[in-house]
């Protein structure tokens, strides 16, 4: 079996005595070895809590988890505590949006570094720190000797997130999960650490999801895109024949909202309306109110994910049609 | 029919609409020996800009570059240390100009954070009726303006007029900005990443509906905002800053189809590609830009910019017309002593 990580089903909902959110609501999706799965969705489509899922960082006496998560065949959703405690970091790592309320203020970043080092794979003192400078030479921390001592208020935006990845990749994890890990930076910062990401993935043949609202982002580091929408995905595609044919209507209307070159004096085709409310579980498709293509059929029940080919899987009731239909 | 009319148009429309002249603002650093440690962030250094009427000027730059500290000098929501503003003629804050409550008149704001720019203690008619009737207007005028607003930013009256900031959504909030910032009838609206906060779906209903507004209202805009693809899309006339200073000004077609200065090379280079078979290989520029605080001597930009010659570190290079556009890089100026400057 050549898949990483299997996520089936899943199903995460948060309850508290005055409200009930229904995050996720049926997820499916494997990640292999060496691949990067983009998420790609706006807020409140349930791509950060699937995410975070996968280490069970959610409050555990207020979510109420369905379905299974396997890595490497070790179910994670029942894991218990030390398991767990040896997964995160160790097995699976996340980079998160801003590094500087990641990292903890009081102590230096090289300190970080170490200590998880040490903890997860039970090297010396000196060896952790040895690593540590390696790990922020290869993120390429300029003058790393130094910055090992420095505290992350003391850091740039770009250099807290290389360090961030440094801290990730401490351990050699399998799994790496990333949770827009580049919405709070510069433009052209971005793009060195979209790169950096790209490269040591490579380098290190860790699996990737991740995680952005961005399409030109998940555009160049993803090799398939999963778009999510209302806690489902509803689509799932090579990253190729997801920009170049996206056959659901609500990736469709993303992708034409979403401005770039070439669009000066064309009116954009926005999505009307707003995404749904999830305090109900939907009982049809969600995308059934803001849908231009909407049929009886959509609000009946909930429209599965089909495969058309090529791996191309669409939750649509107009899947194969829905080409013609856009054309016309 | 109402007695708060619009603002008349004054010089015709050859007038600038805002002239803004070597604004300066620099900001203490807190700290050191009694709170004052002598140093100062340098957020806006000798900027003059125009904009004409009914044009849309763009504003790009990262965090830090000062964008926003225009934005707030340009309504006076801080005071300049150095510089002077006329709008359309008028000095503002100037004996024989205008006042600064008069400038907030016609020109208004739009803020990112579309919750922290409402008071969540009134309803959404308070806080349109809010400012018209601070200038006058009576009662029933203002609760017909009210209801001409919402309607102007394609919310409900009926449905939307008594609700609280909290009861909407955040595309539905800044639709409820815009339509404050619309309730004095001001002739040039600030949008400081107005849209940057919203979802792409959502944010392009707001686009589609500020250019609606603009034709319907003749209005002017200063756009701000990080995404170069949005201000590609809205502006006219784009102005890129990088730590204080203008590094490149001009049409929108000349700094996006042939930039000249490095930063704006670098900065256009740096868009992620939408072509999964044409990905970046190569960052445009390394590092982080630097901390405003000490800037670089010379010209802002050497630290990072591949061309960097010794001339950069000496001379601050000005702002020289090329004809399509303004750039400040001594590359562009004749006899600057840059190896790649034609000789005069």
């Amino acid at each position: 079996m050549s898949d990483l990580l299997q996520v089936r089903d899943l199903h995460v909902k948060f309850v508290t005595p005055d409200r009930k959110v229904n995050a996720v609501n049926g997820v499916s999706f494997d990640v292999k070895r060496g691949e990067t799965l983009g998420i790609l969705g706006e807020s409140g489509s349930g791509k950060s809590v699937t995410l975070r899922s996968i280490l069970r960082l959610h409050p555990e006496h207020r979510t109420r988890w369905g379905g299974s998560i396997k890595l490497e065949g070790d179910e994670i959703l029942t894991m218990g505590k030390s398991a767990l405690s040896d997964l995160r970091g160790h097995r699976v790592a996340m980079i998160f949006q801003e590094p500087a309320t990641a990292f903890d203020p009081v102590f230096t970043v090289g300190r970080q570094i170490a200590e998880t080092v040490r903890r997860h794979t039970g090297k010396g003192d000196a060896d952790s720190w040895k690593r540590a400078l390696e790990l922020l030479e290869m993120v390429r921390i300029p003058s790393p000797a130094l910055r090992l001592k420095a505290y992350p208020h003391e850091m740039s935006g770009g250099m807290r997130q290389r360090a961030m990845i440094a801290l990730a990749l401490s351990c050699n994890p399998a799994l790496l999960l990333a949770d827009e890990p580049t919405t709070a930076l510069d433009a052209t910062v971005q793009i060195q650490v979209l790169l950096l990401i790209r490269e040591l993935q490579r380098e290190f043949n860790v699996g990737v999801i991740f995680v952005t609202h961005d399409i030109g982002v998940a555009v160049e580091v993803s090799d398939r895109v999963g778009v999510m929408y209302g806690g489902k995905i509803v689509e799932l595609a090579p990253v190729e024949q997801m920009v170049d044919a996206p056959r659901h209507p609500y990736s469709r209307g993303l992708l034409a909202s979403t401005v770039h070159d070439g669009m000066r004096g064309q009116r954009l085709e926005a999505i009307p309306g707003a995404p749904p409310d999830l305090a109900e579980v939907p009982t049809g498709c969600s995308f059934a109110p803001r849908c231009k293509f909407v049929q009886p059929s959509c609000v009946a029940r909930p429209p599965d994910l089909r495969e058309v080919g090529g791996g191309h899987l669409v939750r649509c009731v107009l899947a194969d049609a829905v080409e013609t239909g856009v054309a016309a | 029919m109402d007695s708060l009319l619009p603002p008349a148009d004054r010089g015709g429309p050859a007038q600038p609409l805002l002239l803004a002249t070597g604004l300066r603002k620099h900001f203490p650093v807190p700290g050191g020996l009694l709170g004052r440690s002598g140093k100062v962030v340098r957020a806006v250094d000798d900027l003059s800009l125009s904009v004409a009427k009914g044009e849309t000027l763009g504003v790009v730059g990262e965090s830090g570059c000062g964008k926003s500290t225009v934005a707030r000098l340009l309504i006076r929501l801080i005071t300049p240390d150095r510089g002077t503003m006329v709008l359309d003629g008028d000095p503002v804050d100037e004996p024989h100009g205008i006042t600064v409550n008069e400038l907030r008149r016609q020109v208004q704001m739009v803020f990112q954070d579309s919750y922290a720019s409402l008071n969540p203690r009134l309803t959404i008619a308070e806080t349109l009726a809010f400012a018209p009737k601070a200038h006058g207007l009576p009662a029933s005028e203002a609760r017909d303006r009210v209801r001409d607003l919402l309607d102007k930013v394609g919310l409900d009256p009926a449905n939307y007029a008594e609700r609280y900031p909290h009861e909407l959504s955040g595309g539905q909030r800044q639709r409820v900005n815009i339509a404050r910032a619309l309730a004095l009838r001001p002739r040039l609206i600030i949008l400081d990443e107005a849209v940057s906060a919203l979802d792409k779906s959502v944010g392009a209903q707001v686009l589609n509906m500020l250019v609606d507004l603009k034709t319907e209202l003749g209005l002017t805009y200063i756009f701000i905002s990080h995404d170069l693809n949005i201000v590609q899309y809205l502006s006219d006339r784009v102005l890129v800053m990088y730590l204080g200073k203008i590094v490149e000004l001009g049409s929108v077609e000349a700094i996006y189809g042939n930039p000249q200065h490095p930063y704006t090379r670098a900065l256009l280079s740096a868009r992620p590609s939408m072509d999964p078979r044409k990905r970046t290989k190569e960052a445009p520029i390394q590092g982080d830009p630097p901390n405003p605080i000490d800037p670089p001597s010379g010209c802002r930009f050497r630290t990072r910019c591949p061309f960097a010659e010794d001339v950069c570190a000496r001379l601050e290079p000005p702002l020289a017309d090329t004809g399509a556009q303004a750039v400040a890089c001594h590359m562009r100026v004749a006899g600057s002593g840059h190896s790649k400057a034609a000789t005069p």
